[in-house]
Order: C-alpha cells, then structure tokens, then sequence
C-alpha cells in the first residue's frame, strides 16, 4: 500500500463572490521513500492541494475527497488525530521560513520543543539531537549556532534550518512548497542537493511543489504538471519531460529559459493566468492553447492514459500525434 | 475549413466586444461598494444622519425654545400631552428642544475641531515625512511633547484666563487632537516614499511638486479618510468631558455634554434629563465607530 | 563593434550607503556599505547588456546609479559624450527621454489611484507639455497596442490586471518616449514561467523594431541567455566578468561564473542527475566587511593565497570576454 494516496480532492473557498474551486479531482500516490513534483504556476492550486491535506486551508476553505496517509484519511481527521501526524509523521517547508520560525525564541527552542512534545525526549537530549540535525543539514558551528535567533541566519542557512525542524521526528513524508524559489540560484543548488542526500540517508519520501520545472527534474521520479486547479498530465520524470503529450507541459518546457539549448526566441504561452473566480466549463487551459477548439472549452477532458507505453496520464482531447508538431518547434 | 469559420466568427464576435468601451473600476469605487455591503456601516451612515437633521431642523419645527422655562411643567416626565416628548428639566425648559440645540453644539465642535486637527496633522505630517532628516526627528519630537502636555489642566486655564467661548473649546480641541493624524500621515507617507512608482516617476523625470500631488496625496486619501472618521467620535467625546467638567459653553446654551452633566445631579429623581441626552451621545459615538470600521475595510488595501 | 562609439560609458562608478550601525551612539560614524564598488562597461546602441548576479551583488544599485536615483559616489557616467554626474537638473531632465527603466514588481511599480491611460501618458505630460490631451491620448492607445494591450483598457486602474499585463503597462510607459536605452530591473522575475517569456520576446520585438540599447538585470543566467548580447557577472559590488554571450557560456572564464551556470536546474532528468554542480560553500560575505582582494576568493573552490593580496582588475582573457580573475 502506499503511503500516502489522495483520491479526487477537491478544495473550494467560500468568497463574497460565490465559490472559486481551486482544486478539483487531484488523485496521486506517494510510495515510501520516493520523491513526486506537483509543478504549476500562480492559480494552479498547487500549494492549495498540499495544504488541503494538512488541515492548513484558510478559513472560509474547504476540502473535498480523500487523503489516505496509511488508510488515514487526513481530512476527516480530528484537529487533536492530525496534530499527532503533523509536524511528526508528515512535515512541511514553505517558501518563506520567517512564516514558520518563531522571530523571539532561539533556534534551540522552537526544535527542542517539538522533540519534548513528540518524543518525549529530555531538554537535553533534545538538544543533543537537534545539533545533529543542523550538522545533517550543513550548517557550520551548529553547536553554537543553535542559540542564535532566526533572524541571525542567512537566507539560505533559515531555509536548512526549516528543513532541519522538519526533519527532526524523523517524518515519512516531507511536503516542500517552494523551498527555494526566494532564495538565489547557488543557495538552491545548496538546499537541492541537500535535500536530495538527506532522501538518501533518511529515506523520507517528499512533495516537492515548484514552479520550476528545472528543479524537479533532477529531484522527483513521478511529477504532477497541475493548471487552474486541475492535473494536466502526470508521469514517470523521465517520459514527462522527453515526451510531454499535454499542449501546457509542452509550452512551458518551452517558455522555460534554458541552458543546455540555443534557441533563439523561447516558445511562449499567450494569455494570462487563469482567473479561479471565472474558470471555462470544460479544459481550463483551453483559453491559452494553441490547439483549443470550442469542444476543450465546453467538455472537460479526463485524465487519462497516454498509450504509446509511456506511463504518462494526461487530461487532453487532442490525440498526442495531432500536437507532434508544436514540440518539435519547441526543441528546435 | 469548419474551424476557419469558427473561428472567424469567434474573432467576429471578440472584435465587437472589444469595441466597447471598458470602463476602469477606481479603487474609490471599489471602496464605495464595499462600504455600502457593509450593513452595520450603512445603518450607522443613515440614523446619525438623521440625527444630524433633527438637530439642525429640528428646534424650527417645535414650538417650545431652549431656553424659555414652561412654569406649569418643572420637572416633567416624558409625555405626549404638552409636547414635551422628552419631558423638562428642573427649570422647565423642553429637554427635546435642549438636546437637538446641544446636538448642534457637539456635532458643530465635533466637525471643526475634525476639519482642523486633521488639516494640521496632514500638513504636519506629510511635511515630516517628506522631508526626513532632521526636520523629520525635530517635527516629530514637538508631536512627542505636545503628547505629554496634560490637556485638561491647559483647558482649565485658558478658560479661566479667557471665559467660557465656543470657539476656545474649538481650539482647545483642536490643539490636543491633531497629534494622531500626523503620525499616521508620516508613517504613511513614508512608506508611499519607498515604493516603486514612487522611484518610477522619479525615473522618468517627474518634479517634486508633482509627485506630491500625483502620486503621493492620493495615496494618502485613503488612510486620512479612515483616521478622520476615527477622530470624530473622540473629538465629540472630548467635547462632553469638557462640557462635564463645566469648561464647556455658558448657560442657557448648552450641550450633550452639559445636559448630561446637568441630569447626573438629579438623575434619582428625574433620571430621564440623563437619559435622553446619554442616549443621543452615545448612539452618535457608536454609529461613527461603525461608519469608521466600515471606511477601514473598504479602504484597506491588505483587503485586495 | 569596437569602432563604434558606445552610447553609455560607464567608467569606475562606485556607489556607496552610510550605514548606521546597530545599538550605535548618535556620534559614533557611520559604516560603509560599498554597494557597487569600481564598475566599468560600455553600452552600444541597439545592443543588450545583461548584468547578472545574486541578490546583495550592487546589480540594481548600479541601474539606479545610472538614472542618478542613487546618485554615485565617485567614477564617470557618459551618456552620448557628456558626463552626468556633472550635469545640472535640466541636463537630466533631458537625459531621462533617453533612459527609461522597467522595475522588478509590475504592480508596485504603478500607481494605484491611477489609470493606464494617466500612467502611460505620464512621461509625454512631464516631457512634452506642448502635446494636446488628444494627441497624448492618441499615442498612449498606439503604444498599447503595440505592447499588446486591449486599446479598450485604457480607463482600467492597475490593480485589474495580471502581473504579465502590468509588466506590459510598464514597458509602454518605458517606450512612449521613444527613448534609446531602457533598463530593465529584473523584469520577469516576479512572472510566471509561460508568461516570462512573453515579456522576454516583447522586449526583443520592440528592441528590433525601435533600435533600442537594453540593459538587462537578472539573477540568473538562464534568463539573460535569450535576450543579451554581451553578459557582465556582479558579485558583491565588483565584477567578476564581461564577455560576449558565446564567450560566456561556452567558456567562461570566472570561477563565479561557472559556479552560477551550474547552480542553474536543467529540466532535463539525465542531464540534470549526472551533472557537476560546484556548489559554493558558506554564505555570501557582508558588503560592509569584503574580504581584501578578491572579493569572491572566501568562496572560490580555487582560490590561492595571491587572490587576497593582489589587487584585482577586470582584464582581457580574449577579444571577446573580460574577467577579473587573478588565475585566468
């Protein structure tokens, strides 16, 4: 069984406006040990989806559909149930480690903390564990670093500090909503390759939200490429990002500036984001792709295999061979 | 061939859609429509201008005066028969009539002592933080120490030194209420300074003068409007302390703050000539703290 | 390219902030933060310059030097032959119809009690009082159709429009003028992907079309890879290196320079997994404290004890690239 499976979550948000459906239908699978990207831009319902299942929405929000973490549903769970999970079994990093660290207490503190409220452990051997942790995550002197204030950290060295709290109860899941997109290119190089070494000698499965397809890359086996609340295409990294079949997933390896190729204008992707309050009734992207006709803005295209043995699903009424040509454009 | 058409019809219809004219929602009407779905807001809006009518209006349409004593009702209760809707007081003067006529008075000295401490602490705030520096710390040590200058004791003595005058208390208020607004302003115009399209019309080339007036003031507007309906309440509240405390106008004309400090002395035997004065302060008091909730929210920007 | 006379030379600009320090008496003196420290470079017409750096690296500091919005200490700013850091009031009013800048926040960057049209129109009101309302308003309607904005717009307030759309609103308030050189601070880094590079081709388009010189911050070099020219690579003030873009990313000849290039994610699973990435130990040093000499040596997996000693200047390692290393 895995360990965490998410069937058709939905999350909705109550505003004056009427209900906005940020997320709809999302269905993953995360097994021990491995690594899933969910990839989308602004209004994607990325994070939306992540905090849905860690009972953090926003007030007037609402959360649809199953989340087993091992045949737990997490989001019937009681806030006591969940507390017990949270922050112990499944953690979570965000973007901005201020939002998570406590400004007034030293960093040895807010981790002690959590050690004596989880595992009991002493003040001591509390402290004891979470310097090894700082060492985990590289972070030089920890000994004596440990009773400095979160302000007194770097950027990045917050951000090792965040992921060295949530690692401390040893979690099987760690859920990472853009731990690196404020941070600058070297210093996610650092925290990338960190996270990828602790993987190997925790064995902690993660969820790796980015915007950037480029970080999930080399870090996640399956990704998720999500739009306007829902999945466009899900797969195995590899088929994915060498044989894209969704029109978005190609269009934004093609908007992507990259390195490796030296092509002279990036393919872009016309319109604007999506708007969640004024969504079409059929493929949300269909506002924006190339190869939209009036049935992809009426009828909603089901995720569903791609064929071809690739282990790819995809959420798209064109057959893959009608969108061949575009995707030679776009590796031109 | 069938999608061409599609097509071109879709773009046909795109095209006459796009041809009308699109107009831009201000962010003042935003706020206005925000205001209005504000229920407690407009409530408040509507009975405290009501109660501005009556006081204005009101004393022409009755037939009794402020300050003429009805020698065969002292003391009166409440009743319908005479029309002393709110009964006399001791000296037989309609109360209804005094409490409209008081009215006049608070929300009189209410609305210029508004006008002028927020004028001042617009001026002086706005200049403070325009300028920083130097004059930035001096101009906002004076706001500091006018702070600490105990206002009761200054009332006391300028009315002793100079009689009991409408505009004395006007002033006084003025004087000691003005401070708030210049703080906020400066916090405000600070960090309007600091922003983009601050830098951005400075990029270009766009005067000083101009950028007061373009981009920061306008700017302004918004939190001016909310810490102004916040100073009101106070403003007639510290008018009816003065008044309580007999610093305010002379007798016979009177306000909220005198009639209540006149129904305290009786109000165990004559408890309404409290009452009704009591009552009428503090429904103004709590429909301005609606109406300034209400502006807040509307105004807010974190609300966007 | 070498014959042409270059239409902004920016000789040795330093910019410097006094900085109080913390818990510091009224009197004791204030500390230096040497933000951009000794920068030089020449810009062509029609060409992009990409300045490329990590945040605290003075790249933004040195746009605003340019624009006199915080005005250098020291070093020469030549706009079209004449020095600005000389000139009076006036002499700058008339340079800023040349230079214009887009800004990193598209929404910050516009006024929110203003419409697009007032926006757009702002710089033809402050520049060219003589035009009529009318013809103001004609021009704004061109230019935002040229930007890719509905002409229908034009009585919108910014805070209606996505952040792809503001950056838009942004570039045409930069081009209304016609001018010849725009700086754009980091333009695309607070869009979206897809939307990224929409921006990017639009700034290409309009550069082709309008013969515009670019200067083109970034922090990372991915992004400036579409749109530049000729890359200059900032580190804490100083630079690290100035090449031509092949020259660059062919061959770079900083070790910074290399570390940024593979610190850059590849969406690409097999090239991403197996390739080398230099990851820089430690943390950036404080600009009020740089080390002596090379300033990227505390960091440098090939630093020698002469990189702390010597002084470091910008040399040519070929006709086409310029770097500040000791070692190359």
């Amino acid at each position: 069984m895995s360990l965490l499976q998410v069937k058709n979550l939905g999350v909705q948000f109550q505003t004056p406006d009427g209900y906005v459906y940020a997320v709809n239908g999302v269905n993953f699978e995360l097994e021990k040990g491995k690594t899933l990207g969910i990839v989308g831009e602004s209004g994607s319902g990325k994070s939306q989806s992540v905090l849905a299942m860690m009972g953090l929405l926003a007030k007037n929000g609402k959360a649809t559909g199953e989340a087993l973490y091992n045949g737990q549903n997490l989001l019937t769970m009681s806030p006591k149930q969940l507390n017990g999970i949270r922050g112990d079994r499944v953690s979570m990093i965000f973007q901005d480690p201020m939002t998570s660290l406590n400004p007034y207490l030293t960093v040895e503190r807010q981790m002690t903390e959590v050690l004596q409220l989880h595992k009991g452990m002493t003040r001591r051997e509390a402290k004891k564990r979470a310097i090894e942790l700082l060492e985990a995550v590289r972070i030089p002197e920890a000994a004596r670093r440990i009773d400095m204030y979160p302000h007194e950290f770097s950027g990045g060295m917050r951000q090792r500090v965040m992921i060295a709290m949530a690692l401390l109860c040893e979690p099987e899941v760690l859920i990472a909503d853009e731990p690196t997109t404020a941070l600058d290119v070297t210093v996610q190089a650092q925290i990338l390759s960190l996270l990828k070494d602790l993987q190997r000698d925790f064995g902690t499965a993660i969820i790796m939200i980015t915007h950037d397809l480029g970080v999930v890359a080399g870090l996640c086996e399956n990704v998720m490429v999500m739009y306007g609340g829902r999945v466009m295409e899900y797969g195995k990294s590899d088929d994915l990002f060498y044989h894209p079949t969704h029109p978005y997933t190609i269009g934004l390896l093609g908007a992507l500036p990259r390195l490796d190729h030296d092509g002279d204008t990036l393919v872009s992707i016309p319109g604007n984001p999506p708007n969640m309050a004024h969504m079409p009734k059929g493929c949300p992207f269909s506002e924006r792709c190339a190869h939209a006709n009036a049935h992809c803005a009426e009828v909603l295209p089901l995720l569903e295999a791609a064929g071809n043995h690739s282990s790819v699903l995809r959420a798209c009424h064109k057959p893959v061979a009608e969108l061949q040509i575009i995707k030679e454009k776009a590796h031109v | 061939m069938l999608r061409s058409k599609q097509k071109a019809a879709a773009e046909a219809i795109a095209a006459n859609v796009s041809a009308l004219p699109v107009d831009g929602r201000s962010p003042w009407r935003d706020a206005r429509e925000r205001f209005l779905r504000n229920k407690a807001a407009v409530v408040s809006l509507v009975i405290l201008a009501l109660i501005t009518l009556a006081c204005i209006f009101g004393p022409m349409l009755l037939s009794h005066s402020y300050e003429d004593t009805d020698w065969e009702a002292m003391s009166l209760a409440p009743t319908m028969l005479n029309g002393h809707y709110f009964g006399t007081d001791e000296l037989g003067r309609d109360l209804l009539v005094r409490c409209l006529i008081g009215g006049r008075i608070s929300l009189m000295v209410g609305l210029l002592a508004t006008i002028a401490s927020v004028t001042i602490g617009i001026v002086w705030g706005a200049t403070a933080g325009f300028l920083g520096g130097k004059v930035d710390t001096l101009m906002m040590r004076i706001v500091d120490m006018m702070y600490a200058v105990p206002y009761l004791l200054i009332a006391i003595l300028m009315v002793t030194l100079l009689g009991r005058e409408f505009y004395l208390v006007v002033l006084t208020i003025t004087v000691f209420s003005w401070m708030d607004m210049a703080r906020v302003v400066r916090g405000q115009t600070l960090s309007i300074k600091s922003k983009e399209y601050i830098e951005a019309a400075r990029a270009i080339g766009v005067s000083t003068s101009s950028i007061i007036f373009r981009h920061v003031v306008p700017n302004l507007l918004g939190i001016v409007v909310i810490y102004t309906t916040v100073t009101v309440p106070g403003v007639i509240l510290t008018e009816s302390v003065l008044s309580f405390l007999g610093l305010g106008v002379q007798e016979p004309m009177t306000s909220w703050g005198v009639l209540i400090e006149d129904g305290t002395g009786v109000m165990e035997t004559t408890p309404w000539i409290l009452l009704f004065p009591a009552a009428m302060l503090s429904i103004t008091l709590y429909c301005a703290n609606y109406i300034g909730d209400g502006m807040r929210d509307a105004l807010d920007p974190k609300d966007r | 390219m070498s014959e042409r006379q270059p239409i902004l030379s920016v000789r040795d600009v330093k910019v410097h902030f006094q900085v109080k320090s913390n818990n510091a008496w009224p009197w004791t003196p204030k500390k230096t933060l040497k933000a951009v420290d000794g920068v030089s470079f020449d810009l062509y017409a029609g060409e992009t310059l990409g300045v490329v750096g990590e945040s605290g690296c003075g790249k933004s500091t040195l746009a605003r030097a340019i624009l006199n919005l915080h005005p250098a200490k020291s070093g020469e700013i030549v706009w079209m032959g004449r020095d600005l850091r000389k000139g009076t009031d006036k002499d700058w009013l008339a340079v800023r119809k040349d230079i214009q800048m887009i800004f990193q926040d598209p929404l910050a960057s516009l006024n929110p009690r203003m419409n697009i049209g007032q926006i757009i129109g702002e710089p033809l009101r402050v520049h060219r009082p003589e035009l009529s309302g009318a013809e103001i308003d004609k021009r704004v309607r061109a230019m935002m159709a040229k930007v890719g904005l509905r002409e229908q717009m034009i009585n919108r307030y910014p805070h209606e429009f996505s952040g792809g759309q503001c950056q838009r609103i942004g570039i045409a308030r930069a081009l209304i003028l016609e001018p010849k050189l725009i700086i754009c601070d980091e333009p695309v880094s607070a869009l979206d992907v897809s939307i990224q590079a929409q921006i990017i081709n639009l700034l290409k388009d309009l550069q082709r079309e309008m013969g515009l010189a670019l200067i083109f911050i970034a922090h990372d070099l991915a992004v400036v890879k579409h749109i530049s020219d000729r890359i200059l690579v900032m580190y804490l003030g100083r630079e690290m290196e100035l090449a031509e873009k092949h020259a660059l990313y062919d061959a770079p000849s900083h070790p910074y320079t290399r570390a940024l290039l593979s610190a850059i994610p590849i969406p690409d699973p097999k090239l991403e997994k197996n390739k080398q990435i230099q990851i820089l130990q430690g943390d950036l040093p404080s600009p009020m404290n740089p080390p002596s000499g090379c300033v990227f040596r505390t960091r440098c997996p090939q630093a020698q004890e002469r990189c702390g000693k010597e002084d470091i200047v910008l040399h040519a390692v070929s006709d086409k690239s310029q770097s500040s290393c000791l070692l190359v």
